[in-house]
């Protein structure tokens, strides 16, 4: 046994940090959010470049989709052909994240209108974020979505526990976008592997980032988009889906909640330490030191399910990671919130965007209580 | 990352696993928990056949991967817990092995990895709990030995131990981390009164332990005067590190005998009961992973737990908690009788978060240093 990051899963991790530090810093991540935040005013492609993900436009806000409110998938369940021409095709057209570029782009599966001003207006997601197709690409070129295809086939030929690693610091940072979705496609959709082609995926009753999408597996047939409670994250609710969880899809979610938990462990201790009322650091106070030591332990016990998962590729193993992984994120940022007092509670301070990611990803594959259901009958059928 | 054995050791569990299945269903009955005797000499006797076996060292001689391999497989087989060795095997041993002379060596080791002499510790007193510093057990000096004076409190198995592994101030002058000693008191010597104490599961598991002018001699002592804090701390960061590897595995095996009693009452078809034996399962598998991080870690660093220990104690002893809350949910009205297994097992598992440093306790040492949050009030 030798459970510990080898140097080179070390090296990659560094690797991937200052990249995405490069790409995705904390300014941009603030930007982001203060542009999502931001009311209709924003003009065409602004925020696009290095500062990520930006200010939604009236143009394209992402709200209506189509008069009626639908939105489109051609490629029914996730069907290879139907997906893979569309992929094609997005990969010619759908390049740098240029509107003009985007529209050019007529066949995509997914099509959305252009939004409907006034019409649809309770359904309208004003400064729906857009998706920075370059920093998308930029990540195509770092591997991020090749990762675990074989080398032969033009991937990086790593595997599940360096996939962990990755969408770990993607936690962690708060990347933006249908990142599994994306990561999950490559090999299967083409341009997905290089960041060409963007694909989202219908998981149980929401689509995130549909509308950025160049490609969406499974039927999103009907989906309606939401006011979403994550500002960096758009989201359309699907009728009739359901959750098909795919035990990789669950784990790499579980690594970014991971990041996440282990990011608002950082800030709350910062914030503890450089804070300061009755004339000392409030971190000397037991009731707050408290709070920061239960985020780390939640976090390192997550941490060791969730690499253990990746190791193994065990379902089982997969659905605690997930547990404690939800569990370390959604409640770390709650603690890192507390933390940080009336400053917790502003839109300016990050914590919020952790939270509400974590709350997000709670919501994937079925949530909690899926992988809840599935270790109780395990108990029930193997010898633990 | 890997989970999987080496070829060694692979090899030694096979040869664990093999020698296990051989011997255990020789073994005689467990004594009952108020048969002192009997339980020292049934715990004695399997220190004695690990020892014959070739397995006596290995809390602290073997690598400490080996060590969780032991505890994994020892406890899946349904062996014996090292019970009254605990603090032989896990607190003074590795002490003497670190911090003793080679005569000192010479004459502890031995008798404890043979299963001749037990070992308790003496570190707590009524006014000096967590704040273990703030211990007032004075020893003076005279010639070859010094005379003890003062109470020791919580001392498991005192009264069956031979040997104690005891705190005492030498100098009520310095600081208080720098006026302690380490020396190994024989539980027969003169002036020493033990008066056992009732644990609220109704048992006598610890003790008081009154000292008047005991003499030890100076050659008993561990290293140097006034060194005591220490070379304590060497043996309490083993306390929080592997210790509970085995009990973890036992978890889970509890946790499945829950399933089982579940299904077999009814109480199976509450979702909500299911879910909460899930999230449990997902608990003690996850438990089980950060000991395997801890024991690689410490494998790495040479040996020595590091504050890593902290965090698994922290959340293992509410898991723990936890688990027996869940089995009281199972049991029902059955929860109240004490003729259950598990509601002795609940009630013992109350000691967890207070024993071998309160959660309170771990939260500081997490936050100071771990998080280097400033030192609290
Ligand atoms: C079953 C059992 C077996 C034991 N066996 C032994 C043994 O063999 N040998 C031995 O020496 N000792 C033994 N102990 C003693 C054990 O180590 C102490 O009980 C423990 O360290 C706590 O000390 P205390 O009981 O004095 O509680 P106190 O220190 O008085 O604590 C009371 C409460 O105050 C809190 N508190 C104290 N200080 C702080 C602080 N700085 N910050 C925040 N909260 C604080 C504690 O968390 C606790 O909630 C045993 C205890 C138990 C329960």
């Amino acid at each position: 046994m030798r459970f510990r990051l080898t140097d080179d899963q070390r090296a990659l991790r560094e690797g991937v940090r200052e990249a995405l530090a490069r790409r995705f810093d904390a300014d941009a991540l603030r930007a982001a959010a203060e542009g999502a935040a931001g009311a209709e005013g924003g003009t065409e492609g602004e925020g696009m470049g290095r500062r990520g993900v930006g200010a939604g436009s009236s143009g394209n806000g992402g709200g209506g989709a189509g008069g009626d409110g639908t939105v489109r998938s051609e490629n029914g369940a996730g069907g290879a052909s139907g997906s893979a021409s569309a992929g094609e095709r997005a990969g010619v057209s759908g390049v740098g994240g240029e509107r003009a570029g985007r529209a050019g782009a007529g066949g995509r599966p997914v099509r959305l209108a252009e939004a409907d001003g006034g019409a649809a207006g309770a359904r309208r997601t004003a400064g729906s974020p857009r998706l920075d197709r370059a920093l998308w690409r930029a990540l195509g070129d770092l591997g991020f979505f090749a990762l675990r295809m074989p080398e032969a086939e033009g991937g990086v030929g790593l595997g599940l526990v360096e996939a962990v690693l990755v969408f770990e610091e993607a936690g962690r940072v708060l990347l933006p976008g249908p990142l599994v979705a994306t990561h999950l496609a490559a090999g299967a959709v083409p341009g997905a592997a290089t960041g060409e082609t963007v694909v989202a995926a219908v998981d149980g009753g929401l689509v995130e980032w549909l509308a950025e999408a160049d490609v969406v597996r499974g039927d999103a047939t009907g989906a309606v988009p939401l006011r979403s409670l994550d500002p960096l994250t758009p989201l359309h609710r699907v009728p009739a889906g359901r959750p098909a969880p795919d035990p990789v899809a669950i784990l790499l979610s579980a690594a970014e909640q991971l990041g996440t938990a282990v990011r608002v462990g950082e800030l709350a201790a910062q914030h503890a330490r450089a804070r300061e009322q009755f004339g000392r650091p409030v971190g000397a106070f037991q009731a707050v030191a408290h709070l920061c030591a239960g985020i780390l332990v939640r976090a390192e016990t997550a941490r060791a399910a969730v690499y253990a998962a990746a190791v193994t590729a065990d379902p089982a193993d997969i659905a605690a990671a997930r547990i404690l992984a939800d569990e370390a994120a959604v409640r770390g940022a709650r603690d890192c919130l507390q933390v940080h007092g009336g400053m917790g509670f502003t839109w300016e301070s990050e914590v919020h965007l952790h939270l509400k990611r974590a709350w997000v990803r709670t919501q994937r594959a079925g949530g909690v209580t899926q992988s809840e259901d599935l270790l109780a009958a395990a108990l029930a059928s193997e010898t633990v | 990352m890997d989970l999987s054995d080496t070829p060694e050791e692979a090899a030694f569990r096979a040869r664990l696993r093999e020698w296990l299945a051989a011997v255990l269903p020789g073994l005689p009955h467990q004594p009952s928990p108020d048969d002192w005797p009997g339980r020292r000499a049934y715990d004695l006797g399997w220190q004695r056949r690990l020892h014959d076996a070739g397995y006596a060292d290995v809390h602290w001689g073997a690598p400490p991967s080996v060590r969780l391999i032991f505890l994994e497989e020892t406890e899946k087989a349904g062996a014996p817990y090292v019970g009254a060795n605990f603090v032989g095997l896990l607190h003074a041993g590795p002490t003497i092995a670190a911090e003793g002379t080679a005569q000192q060596r010479e004459r502890w080791l031995p008798p404890i990895l043979r299963g001749e002499e037990v070992w308790c510790q003496g570190f707590s007193e009524p006014d000096a709990g967590s704040d273990l510093a703030a211990l007032r057990t004075r020893a003076r000096r005279d010639g070859d030995a010094y005379v003890v004076t003062g109470s020791k409190i919580w001392t498991s198995h005192a009264e069956v131990a031979d040997w104690c592994e005891l705190l005492v101030r030498t100098d009520p002058g310095a600081p208080k981390h720098r006026g302690i000693t380490w020396l190994a008191l024989p539980m027969d010597a003169p002036g020493i009164t033990v008066r056992p104490l009732r644990t609220l599961a109704g048992s006598a598991e610890f003790a008081e332990v009154f000292l008047d002018e005991v003499r030890v001699p100076v050659a008993n002592r561990v290293g140097d005067e006034n060194d005591g804090w220490r070379v304590t701390m060497v043996t309490l960061s083993f306390e929080r590190g592997t210790a509970f590897a085995g009990e973890v595995v036992a978890c889970r095996r509890v946790l499945g005998e829950l399933a089982v009693e579940a299904r077999k009452n009814g109480r199976w078809d509450d979702p909500g009961l299911r879910r909460r034996l899930g999230r449990l399962h997902a608990e003690f598998r996850a438990l089980w992973r950060l000991t395997q991080w801890n024991v690689s870690a410490a494998q790495a660093s040479g040996g020595v737990p590091g504050a890593g220990g902290s965090v698994f104690k922290l959340r293992y002893s509410h898991a723990r908690q936890e688990l027996y809350d869940a089995a009281a949910e199972v049991l029902g009205p059955d929860c109240l009788d004490l003729d259950r297994p598990w509601t002795l097992d609940r009630l013992s598992s109350l000691a967890y978060t207070i024993a071998a440093g309160t959660s309170q306790i771990q939260h500081n040492i997490i936050a100071e240093r771990i998080l280097d949050l400033p030192k609290g009030r």
